[in-house]
């Protein structure tokens, strides 16, 4: 009981059914105040797709998602177009969901760096500073959990990990859980407390340190650790075939991703 | 004052000029220009079953415009056609099953013109009423609908996220487009009413810096269009509801004159030079 009124959201055995093909099946993890866990995996692997059934945005056609009662959840979408049309600033933006007192956007303003675009149209805005007005306005809402969809996308190298930093910052200060997404990363292992790997299904997830020093790790990722900076590359070793089965690097077929069924799941 | 047909007239186009301003910035930053013809071209089978089964008319319209929108909801939930296909389906469907229905009815006499093109002139005190009354209604629930709606025209999935329930004043939002379709054919008729609900707010973008803002200015458009329109034509003897959105476009391409500044962009420069002055390391 206690247990679970601890943890934001769980998600259990939870999957999306679409046109003929899961999306994504048999999720399990759990997010819990001031925890940063990444969702990471190749396009289409169903990250996104996770993500907004933690956020409530999709039901899951399978298994169960639970999220804390009065949960307050901020969302920093993957992609937000804002044409022409739209006058919109970057104050009235701060203010998009909720009223946000003066004090609070203004200091998450201050946090995220971007208090000098305040009268700045959103539109205007290039790629890197749109990513951290949007941080900024998720910030402001003081929320439990913070749902980041690709939030380095635009952003150069040294902006990739001054945002991360960044993140652990907000964490650290709001004591509140974050989900993050990535499918390309190069900072994940630095800035994140637990890594899911997803592809349609959860590959391997664990905290990055012991998932780095085991043998299913080394394996399936082939990763090099630098000691502030852990650049990886990401190798699967097995692709999803249409009709649910799994075709193996060496060319079997099997019904699940683990041949020998053992699986490397945390 | 209510005696004059003159002031009746500038009355009621005021009224839905208020009520239409709000509404139209939404239907051009959701890009539902089709959508609002759609309604209004349904409209004119509104009228007719008003007149099959001797109801106000302005019920019926409202009547079947939340239909076709339902309608339209439940055909895009099946996902067979593309959105324009339908609402072009919907939109002319209507038009001629108006037309066939009004043809049928061969004891009554009306003037078709008139409902296509609007009959702001003859106005009564009951439309007056229901013009004033209705818009009421409807500005008073979109302030409350306003926050969600917005931030649902903004993204949807970050309204759902965060509470904000966009299904709920996406429906809301139909409904009142179909009152003000109701309200405001009598004065333009249903081939201009979307005239009325986006020019005054396309003139009104390039005078704000917020979306609150460009609802207010698009309000005023529309009641100056609505005013030196129908002065125009008394002037000049054109007919009274074209008179108005020809007016409303002579404010537009004056709003596009450089010497009124596009002002956006001039705020964004000062920013940008702040920017650069500002920028240091990054946080």
């Amino acid at each position: 009981m206690l247990q679970k009124s601890e943890t934001l959201a769980t998600l259990t055995n939870a999957g999306v059914f679409r046109a003929d093909r899961w999306l994504v099946r048999d999720v399990n993890f759990s997010i819990s105040p001031s925890e940063i866990v990444t969702l990471i995996g190749p396009n289409g692997s169903g990250k996104s797709t996770t993500a907004k059934m933690a956020l409530g945005i999709i039901k899951p056609d399978a298994g169960d998602v639970k999220r804390r009662d009065g949960l307050k959840v901020a969302y920093v979408p993957q992609k937000l177009a804002i044409d022409w049309t739209l006058p919109l600033t970057v104050r009235r933006f701060m203010r998009l969901t909720e009223h946000v007192s003066a004090s609070d956007a203004k200091n998450a303003m201050i946090s995220t760096g971007i208090e000098h675009l305040e009268n700045a149209e959103v539109r205007t805005l290039s790629g890197g500073e749109f990513q951290r007005v949007m941080l900024a306005r998720a910030v402001a809402r003081k929320p439990d959990l913070l749902v980041l969809d690709e939030p380095v996308q635009g952003v150069d190298f040294t902006g990739e990990i001054a945002l991360y930093d960044l993140i652990k910052r907000i964490r650290d200060e709001l004591r509140c859980g974050i989900l993050l997404i990535s499918h390309d990363l190069h900072v994940v292992m630095a800035a994140t407390d637990r890594v899911i790997c997803l592809n349609g299904h959860v590959c391997c997830s664990g905290p990055p340190k012991t998932v780095a020093s085991s043998p299913e790790y080394k394996a399936l990722f082939g990763g090099r650790a630098a000691p502030t900076l852990a650049v990886y590359e990401h190798h699967h070793d097995h692709t999803h075939l249409p009709d649910g089965r799994v075709k193996h690097s060496d060319g079997t077929i099997t019904d699940s991703c683990h041949k020998d069924e053992s699986s490397s799941d945390v | 004052m209510f005696d004059d047909f003159f002031s009746r007239a500038i009355i009621a186009g005021i009224g839905v000029a208020l009520v239409a301003g709000p509404l139209g910035c939404f239907i051009v930053w959701r890009r539902l220009a089709y959508f609002g013809d759609t309604l209004s071209h349904a409209a004119l089978l509104g009228v007719a079953l008003a007149f099959l089964f001797e109801i106000n008319i302005t019920l019926a319209v409202f009547g079947i415009s939340v239909c076709v929108s339902v309608a339209l909801l439940l055909l895009q939930k099946k996902g067979t056609l593309s959105s324009d296909a339908l609402l072009g389906l919907l939109a002319h469907s209507s038009l001629a099953l108006g037309l066939v229905a009004l043809a049928f009815m061969t004891w009554i006499r009306i003037d078709l013109m008139g409902f296509l093109f609007g009959d702001i002139l003859a106005v009564s005190k009951l439309d007056i009423a229901f013009i004033w009354i209705g818009g009421a209604v409807v500005l008073a629930l979109l302030v409350i609908i306003w926050r969600p709606l917005f931030a649902a025209t903004v993204n949807t999935e970050l309204a759902e996220a965060e509470g904000m329930n966009p299904g709920r004043s996406n429906l809301a939002f139909m409904l009142l487009m179909s009152a003000v379709i109701a309200i405001s054919m009598k004065i333009v008729g249903v081939l201009l009413i979307t005239a009325m609900l986006i020019i005054p707010a396309a003139t009104a973008r390039r005078f704000s810096s917020g979306p609150e803002q460009m609802a207010v200015l698009s309000a005023i458009v529309g009641c100056v269009a609505v005013i030196s329109g129908l002065f125009g034509s008394l002037e000049w003897d054109t007919p009274a509801g074209p008179s108005i959105v020809v007016a409303a476009l002579a404010l537009f391409i004056i709003s596009l004159l450089p010497a009124f500044g596009p002002k956006p962009v001039r705020a964004g420069d000062s920013v940008q030079q702040k920017h650069n002055e500002k920028q240091g390391p990054l946080p």
